[in-house]
C-alpha cells in the first residue's frame, strides 16, 4: 500500500541515503575523536584536572559516535520504506 | 577545425533552381538545416506571394489536425510519440493527407453531434425518471393526506382568496413537475412566493447523483421539484417563472397507474439509449485510436510543407517561370554538403538540370553562426544571451568553459556544496537520452537540463576548491594530519580558555612546514580565521582577476589581428596592456614578493621581515599612484619590499600615464592624416575601414533577438565624421581607464561571496545541526536524526540552491562585463538557418503553452 506520493518517496530516498552516508562517516570521525567535531559535543561543566576533562570528553566523543550510527542505523529503516514505497509508486503508475 | 575559435565563414550563395525540383531541393536543404534563405520580396504583401494557397492548405490541415488532438487528450488517449522523423512527403501527397484529415474530421464532429443529441435525449430521460420516481412520494403524502382530511390541508391557503372556491366544493389543483439546478431552488422558491402571493405550493427533491450536462461535460447537481397550484392563471404564472429559472418541465400524468406506466416506457427507452450511447462512444474511441496512432507523424509532415511553402514564398521568379531564384548564407566549410542535398533533391523530384549554387560578393555583414555540440552550447547561449559576437570576431565559449566553473567555484567552494551540484549534474548528464526524450514543459526543470554540464563542471570544480578551502559543510578534514600542535597544555591553562584559541604562526604551535594540501584543517576551530582567509583570499580574487581581465585584452590582440587591424593593435591594445599591466599587475608582483620575503617570527633579527615591518599592499599601491612615501614603523628602516622601489614604481606610473593620452588620441589622429592624405591622393583606404568597424567594444549590444534583420550594407565607416571618431575614442578610453580600477575592486566580489557562502554554511551547522549533536545522553540518536533532515533540506535550499544561483549571476556578470569588455563587440546577428529540427521543435513549444 502507498502512503507516500512519488515525490515525498523520491525526497525521503534521497535523504535518507544522504544522511546514511554522512551520519555513518559522522560516527567515525566521532569514534576517532576528530578534533574538527570538539564544538559539536555536550557541554562539559566541571572538571577536576586535566585527565577529567579528557575522560569526559572521549565520552562525549562515544556517546556521540553512537548517537550518529543510531540516526544512521534509523535513516537505514527511513531508506528501506521510502525504497519500497518509491517501487510501489513507479510499478503503479506503469501499470496503468 | 577553425571554427572553434570564431564563428564559421559564412558566404552569400545565389541558388537557382528549376521550378519542378524546387520543392525537393527545399525540403532536403531543410533536413540538412545549414542554409538561411533571404527574403528576396519584402515589398510583396503576404498574401500576393506565390505560394499563398498551399500555405493556407497547410493552415488548415494544421487546424483539423489540432481538433483531432484535442479530442484525443480530451478522451485521455495516449498518443504514440515514436519521435520518428518522416520526410517531407511530395506536393502531391498534400491531397491524400488532405482528404484524410477532411474525412476524419467530418467524421469525427458527426459522431459528436449525434453523441450529444444522444446524451441530451438520455439526460431528459433520466430526469423524467427521477422526476417520476421523487414525485411519487409527494403524491403519496397527498393522497394519504386526502384521505384523512379531504379539504383541510389542500385548501387552507385558498381560503383568503374568495369564498368561490368554497362554492365550488372540492378543490381542483393543479401541479407541474421539472428538474431545476440545485443552486437556483433558493432564488426560484422566493420568486415563486412572491409572484403568486404563496398561493402556491412547491415541494423539492434532490437527485443524489449528479447529471451530465451534454453541451459542456460538466457534472451538474439537480433537483426535482413539484408545484401545486390553482388556476389557470397561476399556472401560467407558474410557467412562465419556471421558464425564466431554466428549469425542464415534464409532463406528468396525474393517475397512478399512467405514472407506473410511464415510469416502465422511460426505463426501457432509458436502456435502449444506453446501448446505442455506447456503441456511439466505442465509434468515437475507436476513430480517435487510429488517428493518435498517427497523428504526431501528420503534425511532423504538414508542418514540414508548410515550412517549405513559406521558404519558397521567399523566392524570386525568373523571368522565363521556369527556375526560381534564392539568395542564402551558407557556411563555407558545409558548401560539399548542400550541394550534395541539392542533387539528392533534384534525383528525386526527376529533374534533369541540376540546380546552380553560386558564390556571391556582398558588402553586407554575414550572419554568425558557432558550431556546437550539445556540450557547448550551454556555454555558448550565456555569450549569445549578452549579444551575439560580431561576424568573424574571436568566441569566448571555449575559454568560458574552464574560467566560469573555476569562478563560480571560488565563491562556492565547499566539497560537500559541491557534491551534491555535481552529482546532480552527473545524474542529468548520465540519463540525458531519457531525460531528454520526456519533454518537461516545466520551465525551471528545462533551465537546469539545459545547464546540465554547466552544473556538473561547476559541482566538480567546487569541490576542488573546497578541499583548497578546507571546507564540507563548515567542517575542516585532516587528511594529511595538521603543521600546528599543542605545547604546554596544562590544567590552568585550559581553565583560561573559553571559546577559542588564537593561531600564531610565530610561536612554536607551528611546525614550519605547511599543510600539504590547500588551507590547514586547525584554522577551522582558531579565532582569527576570518581574518586569515580575508587577507588570503582577498589577494587570490585579484590576482585571479587581474589574470582574466589581462587575458581578455590579450584575447582583443588575436581578433585585431584576425581583421588585420594594425591601427587598433599599436594605439588599442599595448597602451591597454601596458597601463593595465604596469599598474594592476605590479600590484600582483608585489603580493608574491610580499608572500616570500615576509613572515611571522618572535626572533629579533627577523624583525624587519617579520609581520609588523610587512608593508600593506593596498597602501603601498595607493602611495605609488598618489607619489607619496609609504610611512613605516621604527626599526623597519624602510617601507619598500625591494631596493629602488620608489624609482620603479615612478617609472611604472608615468608609462602608465603616458597610455591615457596614447589611447585616447593616437587612433583619431592617424585617421585624421590619413584621411588628408587621401584627400590628396585619392587611394584605397582599406586598412582604415577595417579599424574604426570592429574595434569599437562600446557599439550598442544587439540582443539575441528572434527575427534579426539583416544589418544595412558596410562600408559606410569612411563617412563618419572626425568629430564622432574623437567622441568614440574619448568613451572608449575613459571606459577602459576607469574600468580597468572597477573591474578589479568587481573581482573582489569573488572574495566577498566566498565568505559569505563559509559563514552561512558555518551558521548552518551551528543553528541546526549542532543542536541534535550536542543532546545528552540517548536521546541524541532521535534528535540527531529529525534535526539532520531539516539540516540537509535548509542545506540544499539556501546552499546549494540560493548560494549557487548568486554565485552563478555574479561569475556572469564577472564574465560579461570585467571580462568582455576588454574584447567582445557583440554586434553581429545570429545565423538562423532553415532547420525542420528548429521549425518542428518551436512548434511544440507553441503548443505546449
Amino acid at each position: 500500500m502507498a502512503i507516500c506520493g512519488p515525490k515525498l518517496s523520491l525526497c525521503g530516498l534521497i535523504i535518507s541515503v544522504w544522511g546514511v552516508i554522512q551520519l555513518a562517516l559522522m560516527g567515525i570521525f566521532y569514534w576517532v575523536e576528530a578534533v574538527a567535531l570538539a564544538e559539536d559535543l555536550p557541554e562539559i561543566e566541571e572538571y577536576h584536572s586535566l585527565d577529567d576533562f579528557y575522560a569526559q570528553m572521549t565520552n562525549g566523543y562515544q556517546q556521540n559516535a553512537y548517537n550518529c550510527w543510531i540516526a544512521a542505523l534509523l535513516y537505514l529503516i527511513t531508506l528501506a520504506v521510502s525504497a519500497h514505497q518509491f517501487w510501489l509508486n513507479n510499478r503503479s503508475s506503469l501499470s496503468v | 577545425m577553425g571554427s572553434l575559435f570564431r564563428s564559421a565563414e559564412m558566404t552569400l550563395c545565389q541558388l537557382f533552381l528549376q521550378s519542378e525540383a524546387a520543392y525537393a531541393c527545399v525540403s532536403e536543404l531543410g533536413e540538412l538545416g545549414l542554409v538561411q534563405f533571404r527574403d528576396l520580396n519584402p515589398d510583396v504583401n503576404v498574401f500576393q506571394r506565390k505560394f499563398v494557397n498551399e500555405v493556407r492548405r497547410c493552415d488548415e490541415m494544421e487546424r483539423k489536425l489540432r481538433y483531432l488532438e484535442k479530442e484525443i487528450k480530451k478522451d485521455g488517449i495516449p498518443m504514440l510519440d515514436t519521435g520518428e522523423n518522416p520526410e517531407a512527403p511530395q506536393p502531391r501527397e498534400m491531397i491524400d493527407l488532405e482528404a484524410t484529415f477532411e474525412k476524419l474530421e467530418n467524421e469525427l464532429r458527426e459522431v459528436n453531434q449525434n453523441a450529444e443529441a444522444l446524451k441530451r435525449n438520455y439526460l431528459e430521460l433520466t430526469e423524467l425518471k427521477q422526476i417520476l420516481r421523487k414525485t411519487q412520494v409527494f403524491f403519496d403524502e397527498h393522497e394519504g393526506g386526502a384521505a384523512n382530511n379531504p379539504t383541510e390541508s389542500m385548501t387552507r391557503a385558498l381560503i383568503s382568496e374568495d369564498s368561490i372556491a368554497r362554492q365550488t366544493g372540492p378543490v381542483q389543483l393543479g401541479f407541474v413537475a421539472g428538474v431545476i439546478l440545485r443552486e437556483r431552488i433558493p432564488a426560484f422558491e422566493r420568486m415563486l412566493w412572491r409572484a403568486c402571493r404563496g398561493n402556491v405550493f412547491l415541494r423539492q427533491a434532490e437527485i443524489e447523483t449528479p447529471l451530465e450536462d451534454p453541451s459542456t461535460g460538466d457534472q451538474v447537481y439537480k433537483s426535482v421539484f413539484i408545484i401545486f397550484f390553482q388556476g389557470d392563471q397561476l399556472k401560467t404564472r407558474v410557467k412562465k417563472i419556471c421558464e425564466g429559472f431554466r428549469a425542464t418541465l415534464y409532463p406528468c400524468p396525474e393517475a397512478p397507474a399512467d405514472r407506473r406506466e410511464m415510469a416502465m416506457g422511460v426505463m426501457t427507452r432509458i436502456e435502449d439509449l444506453n446501448t446505442v450511447l455506447g456503441q456511439t462512444q466505442d465509434h468515437r474511441h475507436r476513430v480517435l485510436v487510429a488517428a493518435a496512432k498517427n497523428i504526431k507523424n501528420w503534425f511532423v509532415k504538414v508542418r514540414k510543407i508548410k515550412a517549405i511553402y513559406h521558404t519558397l514564398n521567399l523566392f524570386n521568379l525568373d523571368v522565363t517561370q521556369k527556375c526560381l531564384i534564392a539568395e542564402c548564407w551558407v557556411p563555407v566549410l558545409d558548401l560539399e554538403n548542400i550541394q550534395l542535398a541539392l542533387r539528392r533533391g533534384t534525383e528525386r523530384s526527376g529533374s534533369s538540370v541540376p540546380p546552380i549554387l553560386n558564390r556571391m560578393d556582398t558588402l553586407e555583414d554575414p550572419p554568425t553562426y558557432n558550431h556546437t555540440n550539445k556540450f557547448t552550447s550551454a556555454f555558448q547561449a550565456l555569450y549569445d544571451s549578452y549579444g551575439i559576437a560580431s561576424y568573424r570576431e574571436m568566441n569566448p565559449t571555449p575559454y568560458t568553459i574552464i574560467t566560469f566553473p573555476f569562478l563560480f567555484a571560488i565563491m562556492f567552494g565547499d566539497f560537500g556544496h559541491g557534491a551534491i551540484m555535481a552529482l546532480f549534474g552527473a545524474w542529468m548528464v548520465l540519463k540525458e537520452k531519457p531525460l531528454a526524450a520526456k519533454k518537461s514543459d516545466n520551465e525551471i526543470w528545462n533551465i537546469f537540463f539545459g545547464g546540465r554540464y554547466i552544473i556538473m563542471l561547476m559541482g566538480c570544480f567546487s569541490m576542488y576548491t573546497g578541499l583548497i578551502y578546507n571546507d564540507t559543510f563548515a567542517k575542516s578534514l585532516n587528511i594529511f594530519r595538521s603543521s600546528w600542535k599543542i605545547s604546554n597544555l596544562t590544567y590552568d591553562y585550559v581553565k583560561t580558555i573559553t571559546t577559542s584559541h588564537m593561531l600564531d604562526p610565530a610561536t612554536d604551535d607551528y611546525a614550519g612546514d605547511p599543510y600539504v594540501f590547500g588551507l590547514d584543517p586547525a584554522w577551522q576551530l582558531a579565532e582569527n580565521k576570518i581574518i586569515f582567509l580575508n587577507s588570503f583570499k582577498m589577494k587570490l580574487s585579484i590576482i585571479i582577476g587581474i589574470t582574466h581581465m589581462l587575458f581578455g585584452v590579450a584575447i582583443s590582440y588575436f581578433k585585431n589581428m584576425h581583421f588585420n587591424n594594425r591601427l587598433n593593435i599599436i594605439c588599442e591594445f599595448i597602451p591597454q596592456v601596458v597601463f593595465l599591466t604596469f599598474l594592476f599587475f605590479y600590484m600582483v608582483i608585489l603580493m608574491f614578493i610580499k608572500w616570500f620575503m615576509y613572515f611571522a617570527s618572535n626572533k629579533k633579527e627577523d624583525f624587519t621581515v617579520g609581520t609588523r615591518c610587512a608593508p600593506s599592499i593596498l597602501i603601498t599601491f595607493i602611495n605609488m599612484v598618489l607619489n607619496k612615501p609609504t610611512p613605516c614603523e621604527e626599526g623597519c628602516l624602510t617601507s619598500n619590499m625591494y631596493a629602488g622601489q620608489i624609482g620603479i614604481q615612478k617609472f611604472l606610473l608615468f608609462c602608465a600615464f603616458i597610455c591615457v593620452p596614447w589611447m585616447l588620441l593616437a587612433k583619431p589622429l592617424l585617421i585624421q592624416r590619413e584621411r588628408k592624405k587621401s584627400a590628396l591622393h585619392p587611394l584605397n583606404h582599406n586598412q582604415l575601414h577595417s579599424a574604426t568597424e570592429n574595434g569599437d567594444a562600446s557599439e550598442p549590444i544587439h540582443m539575441n533577438n528572434t527575427q534579426a534583420q539583416p544589418p544595412v550594407p558596410a562600408g559606410h565607416d569612411d563617412d563618419e565624421p572626425m568629430s564622432e571618431i574623437y567622441i568614440h575614442q574619448g568613451i572608449h578610453t575613459i571606459e577602459y581607464v576607469l574600468g580597468s580600477i572597477s573591474h578589479t575592486a568587481s573581482y573582489l566580489r569573488l572574495w566577498a561571496l566566498s565568505l559569505a557562502h563559509a559563514q552561512l554554511s558555518e551558521v548552518l551547522w551551528e543553528m541546526v545541526l549542532n543542536k541534535g549533536l550536542t543532546v545528552e545522553g540517548w536521546a541524541g540518536g532521535i534528535a540527531v536524526y529529525i534535526i539532520f533532515s531539516i539540516w540537509a533540506c535548509l542545506t540544499i535550499s539556501i546552499l546549494v540552491l540560493m548560494e549557487g544561483l548568486s554565485a552563478f549571476l555574479h561569475t556572469l556578470r564577472l564574465h560579461w562585463v570585467e571580462f568582455c569588455s576588454k574584447f567582445y563587440s557583440g554586434g553581429g546577428y545570429a545565423f538562423q538557418p532553415f532547420s525542420f529540427e528548429i521549425i518542428l521543435e518551436l512548434a511544440g513549444q507553441v503548443k505546449e503553452e
